[in-house]
C-alpha cells in the first residue's frame, strides 16, 4: 500500500499512518530521479556531435575514400545553395508536394480505420481490399502511377497520398480493438450512448496507437517524397539530387541527404509534441 | 442440470440453518427489485438457472457464493450489462454499479470520470460534492494514474453516488484492497448507504465483509438461490458479535468450507 494512502473516512479523523519523520523522507525522494535539464540537453547532444566528429576525422584521414565530401565542403555547398536561392525554391516544391499528398493521405487513413474500427460490417467489407493492398510496396506503383495521372505533379501526389494510409488504417483500427472493453462497459453503466462511448472511451483509448500509426505515416511521406522525385521532374529537393550525381557533386548530394534527416526528424518531433500534450494523463515506463 | 432443490449441496437444505431460497417479500416497487426465471448459459455450460430474486427498497443485500458459480453473472444481468440474459428483471431506473476493478478512464481527470455521462449545469460542483462524501474533493483535479488502490475504488464510489441510484450494484468493490484499506472502505460504504439508502446488491466472496454490511445474505449455488440468511444484528456491528460468529459459521459450511465455527 502506498504511503501517501488518505484515510476513508472524512469524518472523525481515523487512525491515518503517521507521516514518516523527517530525515528518511527526502533521501528516498532524491534517489531515482531522473537527471533533468542541462544534463539531459547534453546527453541528448553528445550521441550527434560524436557522429559528425567520426565524420570529420573520417574524412580528413581519408578512411571514406576520395567520394565522400567532409562536414566542411558539405557546409560551404549548402551555403551556396542557399544564397542562390536554388535550394529554397526546390524545398519548397517538395515540402508542397509532402503536404498535399499527406493532407489527402492522412486524412482518408484516419476515416478508413474509424469506420473499419467501430463498425463491425464495415471492417467485414473494407479490411481484406485493405490488408491485401498493404502487401504490396506501394513505391512499385511509381511507373503505373505515372502512366495513369501523367509526368506532372498528380502523378507524384498520389502516390505520396497511398503510402500513409496502410499504417494509420492499421494501427486505427488495431487501437480502437484494444480498447479494454471492462471500460467500455463501465461507461456503458454511466449512461453513455454509442456517440459518448466513441468520444470519450474508444478515442482516447485508441489515441496512443493512432500516435504511432502518425508518425509511421510521416515517415513513409518522406521516404515516397524520394522515390516520387526520382523521375520526371525538375524541381524538387530530390531533383537536387538528381541533378548533383550527373555532376559528380557529392557535396551537394550530402546537403540534400542532411535536409531529408532534419525534415525527418522535425516533422517526427512536431508529432511528439502533440502526442506529450494529448497523452499527458500517460504514466509509462520511462525507462532508467 | 436438474433443478436446485435436487441438487443442493449436503448441508444446505437443513431447516435452521437457512429460510428458503427467494423468499423475501418484494413488492415491484420502483426502488427494489424483481428477477424471475433468470437464465444465463455460457455454451453448454448452465450459470443462472430458472433464478428468483426480491430486494426491497433500501434494503443491503450481499450475495455469496463459491468461485464460478454465477454471482458476478447475476449482478451484470440485474446491471442490464448482458444482453444475453433471459428471464424478467424489475429494477429501478437509476442503476449504478463499481466493479471490482476501479474502471476509471486514465485519459479524464478524477471529476471528469465522476460525471461521465451526466448532464447539466455545474457538472463539477456535483462531482465534487460526491467525492467530498467519499473524502476526495481535493483530488478533482488529478489523474487517475496518481491515485491509490484504495482512492480509486473510493472515486469509482463517487461515480456512482453522483448519479444518486435507488439501486446500487456493487460487484467484490473491496477484493482488490488490502486488509485495513477494505474495512475503511466497507465502513464508507455502510455509512453512505445509511445516508442515502438505496437498495444494494453486494457480490462478494468475503463472508465477514457480507455479514458486517448486509440485512439478508444470499448463497449462489446450483444456478440460483440455493440459502438465504437474515443478518438482524445491531448496527454498526462488531466483528465480534456472538450472532454475526454463529452466523459466520453457518454461512462458511454453506460455501463447503469446513473448520468454520461451530454452530
Amino acid at each position: 500500500m502506498p504511503e501517501n494512502q488518505a484515510p476513508v473516512l472524512t469524518a472523525p479523523a481515523p487512525a491515518a499512518p503517521p507521516p514518516e519523520p523527517g530525515p528518511a523522507a527526502p533521501r528516498t525522494r532524491a534517489r531515482g530521479r531522473r537527471p533533468r535539464g542541462a544534463a539531459v540537453a547534453l546527453r541528448r547532444v553528445s550521441g550527434l556531435a560524436a557522429v559528425l566528429l567520426l565524420w570529420w576525422l573520417g574524412t580528413r584521414q581519408g578512411w571514406f575514400g576520395s567520394t565522400t565530401p567532409s562536414p566542411g565542403s558539405v557546409r560551404e555547398a549548402a551555403v551556396e545553395l542557399l544564397e542562390s536561392g536554388d535550394f529554397g525554391h526546390h524545398l519548397l516544391v517538395s515540402l508542397g508536394r509532402v503536404g498535399r499528398g499527406l493532407a489527402l493521405g492522412i486524412p482518408l487513413g484516419l476515416v478508413l480505420g474509424l469506420a473499419a474500427g467501430l463498425t463491425r460490417w464495415v471492417e467485414d467489407v473494407l479490411d481484406p481490399p485493405i490488408q491485401a493492398l498493404r502487401m504490396l510496396p506501394h513505391l512499385a506503383l511509381a511507373p503505373v502511377f505515372i502512366i495513369w495521372f501523367g509526368i506532372g505533379e498528380t502523378s507524384k501526389t498520389m502516390l505520396i497520398l497511398i503510402g500513409p494510409v496502410f499504417p494509420l488504417y492499421i494501427n486505427v483500427l488495431h487501437g480502437i480493438r484494444g480498447v479494454d472493453n471492462r471500460l467500455v462497459e463501465a461507461a456503458r453503466s454511466c449512461g453513455l450512448g454509442r456517440w459518448g462511448l466513441t468520444r470519450r472511451v474508444i478515442l482516447p483509448g485508441a489515441l496512443p496507437q493512432i500516435f504511432v500509426g502518425l508518425r509511421q505515416a510521416l515517415g513513409i511521406g518522406w521516404l515516397t517524397l524520394v522515390v516520387a522525385e526520382q523521375t520526371a521532374t525538375t524541381s524538387g529537393i530530390g531533383y537536387l539530387m538528381t541533378d548533383a550525381r550527373e555532376f559528380l557533386r557529392t557535396d551537394v548530394m550530402f546537403v540534400v541527404l542532411v535536409t531529408y534527416a532534419l525534415l525527418g526528424v522535425l516533422s517526427d518531433l512536431l508529432v511528439r509534441l502533440l502526442e506529450r500534450r494529448a497523452l499527458a494523463w500517460r504514466r509509462g515506463f520511462a525507462g532508467v | 442440470m436438474s433443478s436446485q432443490t435436487d441438487q443442493a449441496g449436503p448441508a444446505s437444505r437443513s431447516p435452521e440453518t437457512g429460510r428458503p431460497p427467494g423468499r423475501a417479500a418484494a413488492p415491484p416497487d420502483s426502488a427494489g427489485v424483481r428477477v424471475r426465471g433468470l437464465r444465463r448459459s455460457f455454451g453448454t455450460r448452465r450459470v443462472l438457472d430458472d433464478l428468483e430474486l426480491d430486494i426491497a427498497p433500501g434494503e443491503f443485500v450481499a450475495l455469496l457464493g463459491p468461485s464460478g458459480s454465477g454471482k458476478s453473472t447475476l449482478l451484470r444481468a440485474i446491471g442490464g450489462l448482458d444482453p444475453e440474459v433471459e428471464g424478467h428483471i424489475d429494477v429501478p431506473e437509476r442503476t449504478a454499479v463499481v466493479f471490482q476493478e476501479h474502471r476509471l478512464l486514465p485519459w479524464e481527470r478524477v471529476w471528469r470520470n465522476v460525471t461521465l455521462g451526466l448532464r447539466g449545469g455545474d457538472l463539477r460542483a456535483r462531482a465534487v460534492a460526491a467525492l467530498d462524501e467519499v473524502g476526495l474533493a481535493e483530488r478533482a483535479d488529478a489523474w487517475p494514474a496518481t491515485l491509490s488502490g484504495g482512492e480509486s475504488q473510493r472515486v469509482a464510489l463517487a461515480r456512482a453516488l453522483v448519479r444518486t441510484p435507488r439501486l446500487l450494484l456493487l460487484d467484490e468493490p473491496f477484493g482488490a484492497l488490502d486488509a485495513l484499506t477494505r474495512l475503511r472502505a466497507q465502513r464508507l460504504v455502510e455509512r453512505l448507504w445509511e445516508e442515502h439508502r438505496p437498495s444494494v446488491l453486494l457480490v462478494t466472496h468475503d463472508v465477514e465483509e457480507a455479514l458486517l454490511l448486509a440485512d439478508r445474505a444470499l448463497l449462489l449455488g446450483e444456478g440460483a438461490i440455493a440459502r438465504e440468511f437474515a443478518v438482524d444484528i445491531p448496527r454498526p456491528r462488531p466483528l465480534d458479535h456472538p450472532r454475526l460468529l454463529r452466523l459466520r459459521g453457518r454461512l462458511l459450511a454453506g460455501l463447503g468450507v469446513t473448520g468454520g465455527e461451530p454452530s
